[in-house]
């Protein structure tokens, strides 16, 4: 049954193929015989869809995506064509289709897999969202171009693409101004006062019962909105954003260590007492391991919440360099490819914060059961 | 309402009834008691009560309990949930406060025992720190007593040798069965040479042959060790096998119902379980136990 | 059992103190004394040379006394104190008709407009999109990374591109803010209705399985009301990054009505006070709205069996 869906769809694409031959591609341009480069891809990949019709099952991974890649620049070679981008119609949508339809199926076909073991596993569940963005990305280039989308509404990611590589000076500058400065420096000493705090809220009960409530009321609250104030209070450059990255990241890490520090179980906590250990003996070494899977959860959506904070504190106004300061005027000049390069930079920083903390979670809280199942 | 049996309890008292576990030949009639009275007593309790409040009103957890423990015994606390054996074991550990009544540890009071780490304590699970590996988690005590790194490589070898886990220092908790974590848990308990071990029902959740296993290298380690241990559990097997002494308890309030004396031979296997003697005392064990109530809802 | 009960001694010595409602409030009570202590010693001394040059500028004799009070009612004070807030709050909600430019309330249902529109959109697709993902092994492998992904990139950083593009295409005012909105919180709620769509015990599907439930009725009858703890958790998340959502989007055109408005307007001109005024009426919608889900998550709680 999934085998008769799959060879549908290979047959579908190749359908789709076929047509790109009879339409033209635009209104008043050559028609894809005339074009070789193009034309020749289009064939390899009709014959490679009709390749994977017929073997139907996880064997047709391989021609399928091979087709899928065909196509594809089968239809960006059409693109180069001012005549194609922009006005694109019949004959180029159906080289579309077709690459699309046989990137979906080669996700699909990958995620029916299921016997694999080990390295190979991981490797298909790597490969499975990394062909979903990967067709995403197309769909958004080609489309973007083919129907001549302005570049104020959305630019191609190609565009994008190049505006970072050209930028990567200012990007530069951005980030330090940003994260480095802003981000860095407030997570390290939000997250640390944080900690601090829910070591004496577990020393001394009743600031504990008391910061909870308040701790988690604050967590709550638009922190984003302290900006202004912090810009009235230590100026337009990166201490402003420190600043706030410092209130927004306190909260989460103070409740969750709060928390983590009462994770401690009765019959641990009894053996600590059976050894007469003193209180920083019991802190060191058993509430502050114990509590290390809470911390990390904190640092993990501190890494996050810090990032947004620092770029929207940078919205209220900062000097001339940092990412929320790119993003906003950018905008303003309607140079929205810039503004999509600097979004990418900050998912890069955001990515690569967020893998790192995770790294560090892993390896200081190995011993906790939620790896080993 | 205690009954008029509830405060026996002198060590040695009990020879007015010579209990059958006891083997009393003719040359071999010194008696326990005579013995018992020339060795120091660890633990004398006079008239220990602990009440507690809770939602449905006041609990009697122990009610005027009197015990005495002599050094080298190894004295196991038996009786239904709620009885407050492990409450008793706990207030002689100092981990809870009786509400009235006088208590000496090794001599002193519980708290000064707790603090010049007197016994060594093994709970119902191993409570091991997951993030130590054995080693790491012998040398737990150690390092909060000060002792010095060159002592406390010593010490982890020798326990661990002594519960039969060498070659195991690296691994972590999780990596070993539940026995063998209850092995380590006793070793970290000795491995700073407490004059006491307290266990609280330590192989209750094990399976039974790993259970007659423990038993067995318990008795070894007891016997080479000399140590007093204080054993709390609800298998009337287990505490007819291993103990000196066998502490009958029972619940609302909890109190003492017997005290049995038991002497078995030094080299006993789990095969005298099967042997009549055995059977006698447990079925005197069973007796205190219904006695108490303990059978009733 | 016994093990963790405390040995009370017959009588307690101080009642009062072990009263329940005492021991529940008086810590908070205390922190929040505590606070407001601190923030009017903190505005006196940050206050303290602003007012000083402000009596040197005019020449006019003063005291340390005159300064004191100087710092607690100044015009554009560095840190207003706790009373001026309140009252600056207090004139801003019962002062001005209820849709005055100048009325707190005005500003404070234009921003919560867009952050229930948004909710509520994104409350529908993320739940949608949860249960697509669920009944479909190929979007969970493909999409779901992306969904946690995206978890890490600064989403709010892209509010200005969206309020500059719906722009372009003709959209203002409530529809680009409540799309922004959405967009920021049917991710955590996706997330959180994946976790709580999948969270039952394999025994518990295995015993569906046993009565050949269809799909359907063991996500009615199994997940949906296993996901429901974990749907409230997300929507209380979801609700204050919506608010985030909507006072940010208000930033990048300057627009004239809203929370955020409000904000960047009092930081433009110095007006420190309206600002102060202006957060506090974030906080007061931020923790209403948080309030309202979390009764609405008890009652359904109490219906479903929870004491």
């Amino acid at each position: 049954m999934y085998q008769r869906k799959l060879s549908l769809g290979f047959v579908l694409a190749t359908c789709a193929i076929a047509l790109a031959f009879f339409l033209s591609p635009a209104p008043q341009s050559s028609p894809l015989l005339a074009r070789p480069l193009a034309a020749g891809f289009c064939a390899g990949a009709a014959l490679l869809f009709l390749l994977a019709a017929w073997l139907a099952d996880a064997r047709s991974i391989l021609p399928g995506l091979l087709g899928a890649f065909a196509s594809g620049t089968a239809s960006l070679l059409l693109l180069h064509d001012p005549a194609v981008a922009g006005a694109a119609s019949g004959g180029f949508w159906a080289i579309v289709i077709a690459c699309w339809l046989s990137g979906a199926l080669g996700v699909i076909n990958l995620a029916n897999i299921r016997r694999l073991r080990g390295e190979r596993q991981r490797v298909v569940n790597i490969a499975i969202p990394l062909l979903f963005g990967a067709t995403v990305f197309y769909l958004w280039e080609v489309g973007v171009r083919g129907f001549g989308v302005s570049p104020v509404l959305l630019p191609s990611p190609s565009a994008a693409a190049a505006r970072f590589a050209a930028s990567l000076p200012i990007l530069a500058g951005d980030f330090v101004q940003t994260f480095i400065r802003g981000v860095l420096i407030g997570y390290v000493i939000g997250c640390g006062s944080g900690l601090l705090v829910a070591i004496l809220a577990q020393r001394f009960d009743f600031l504990g019962r008391g910061l909870l409530p308040l701790g988690n009321f604050f967590s709550a609250l638009p922190l984003v909105g302290i900006a202004p104030i912090m810009v009235m209070w230590f100026g337009f450059d990166w201490p402003s954003k420190a600043a706030v990255v410092v209130l927004i990241t306190f909260f989460p890490m103070s409740v969750n260590a709060i928390a983590g520090l009462a994770a401690a179980g009765h019959i641990e906590r009894d053996l600590m007492r059976s050894y007469a250990a003193s209180h920083s003996q019991s802190l060191t070494k058993l509430y502050l391991p114990a509590a290390l899977p809470f911390i990390f959860n904190a640092l993990k959506i501190n890494a996050t919440l810090a990032l947004i904070g620092a770029i929207v504190a940078e919205f209220f106004g900062t000097p001339t360099q940092g990412i929320g300061f790119r993003i906003s005027t950018e905008a303003g000049r309607m140079a929205l490819d810039m503004v999509w390069a600097e979004i990418a930079l900050a998912a890069l920083a955001g990515m690569a914060f967020y893998g790192f903390v995770t790294l560090a979670e892993r390896a200081t809280t190995f011993w906790h059961p939620s790896y080993r199942t | 309402m205690a009954t008029a049996k509830s405060n026996i309890s002198i060590v040695g008292e009990r020879n007015a009834s010579p209990s059958p576990g006891r083997t009393t030949s003719g040359a071999n009639s010194v008696s326990a008691s005579d013995l018992a009275s020339t060795r120091r007593r660890v633990v004398d309790a006079q008239n220990i009560s602990l009440t507690f409040e809770t939602a449905d009103g006041r609990v009697d957890a122990l009610s005027n309990v009197n015990l005495q423990v002599a050094e080298g015994d190894f004295v196991s606390f038996i009786g239904p949930s709620g009885c407050g054996k492990t409450t008793m074991l706990r207030v002689i550990a100092d981990l809870q406060q009786p509400s009235s009544g006088s208590l000496l540890v090794n001599g002193m009071t519980a708290e000064q025992a707790r603090l010049a780490r007197a016994y060594g304590y093994v709970f119902q699970a191993p409570a091991l720190f997951p993030w130590r590996t054995i080693e790491k988690n012998l040398k737990l005590p150690l390092e909060i007593m000060g002792y010095t790194e060159f002592e406390q490589q010593q010490r982890v070898e020798r326990y661990l040798a002594m519960v039969n886990l060498t070659g195991f220092e690296r691994k972590f908790p999780w990596q070993l069965s539940g026995g063998m974590q209850q092995r380590v848990s006793i070793a970290r308990a000795l491995s700073f040479d407490p004059a006491l071990l307290l266990m609280d029902e330590p192989f209750g959740a094990l399976d039974e042959i790993v259970r007659d296993h423990l038993n067995e290298q318990l008795l070894h380690l007891w016997k080479s060790t000399g140590k007093t241990v204080l054993f709390v559990t609800h298998s009337i097997p287990e505490a007819v096998f291993l103990s000196t002494k066998i502490v009958v308890m029972s619940p609302r309030p909890g109190r003492i119902i017997d005290i049995i004396d038991c002497d078995f031979p030094v080299d006993r296997s789990v095969e005298i379980r099967e042997t009549p003697e055995f059977l006698k005392v447990a079925q005197r064990v069973r007796n205190g136990l219904r006695a108490g109530h303990s059978y009733d809802e | 059992m016994t093990s963790s009960a405390l040995a009370l001694p017959a009588r307690t010595s101080r009642p009062w103190a072990q009263h329940p409602l005492v021991a529940r409030y008086a810590p908070v009570l205390t922190m929040i004394a505590a606070l407001i202590a601190i923030w009017y010693v903190a505005a006196i001394a940050m206050n303290w040379s602003l007012v000083r040059d402000g009596f040197e500028r005019e020449e006019t004799p003063y005291t340390t006394l005159d300064i004191l009070s100087g710092t607690m009612d100044a015009e554009r004070p560095l840190l207003p104190s706790p009373h001026q807030i309140v009252n600056a709050f207090i004139d801003g909600v019962f002062g001005y008709p209820p849709l005055a430019p100048r009325s707190l309330i005005y500003h404070s249902l234009v921003t919560l407009s867009a952050t229930l529109l948004g909710f509520v959109l994104g409350a529908l697709f993320g739940i949608a999109l949860a249960l697509m993902i669920v009944h479909s092994r190929v979007l969970e492998r493909s999409l779901l990374p992306w969904i946690i992904c995206s978890q890490m990139v600064p989403v709010l950083a892209l509010a200005p591109i969206f309020i500059v593009a719906l722009g372009a295409l003709g959209l203002h005012g409530l529809l680009p803010k409540s799309i922004i909105s959405a967009y920021l919180c049917f991710f955590p709620i996706a997330i959180g209705m994946v976790k709580g769509l999948t969270s039952p015990d394999p025994l518990q599907l295995e015993l569906m399985r046993t009565w050949s439930a269809t799909p359907r009725q063991v996500l009615w009858k199994l997940r949906w009301p296993a996901s429901v703890p974990y749907l409230f958790a997300s929507l209380k998340v979801a609700v204050s990054i919506s608010l985030v959502g909507a006072i940010v989007a208000e930033l990048p055109t300057g627009a004239e009505a809203g929370i955020g408005a409000r904000l960047l307007s009092g930081s433009y001109y110095g007006q420190s006070i309206q600002l102060w005024a202006a957060l506090v009426a974030a906080a007061v919608l931020a923790s209403g709205l948080i309030g309202i889900v979390d009764l609405i998550e008890q009652s359904v709680a109490r219906r479903m069996g929870a004491h």
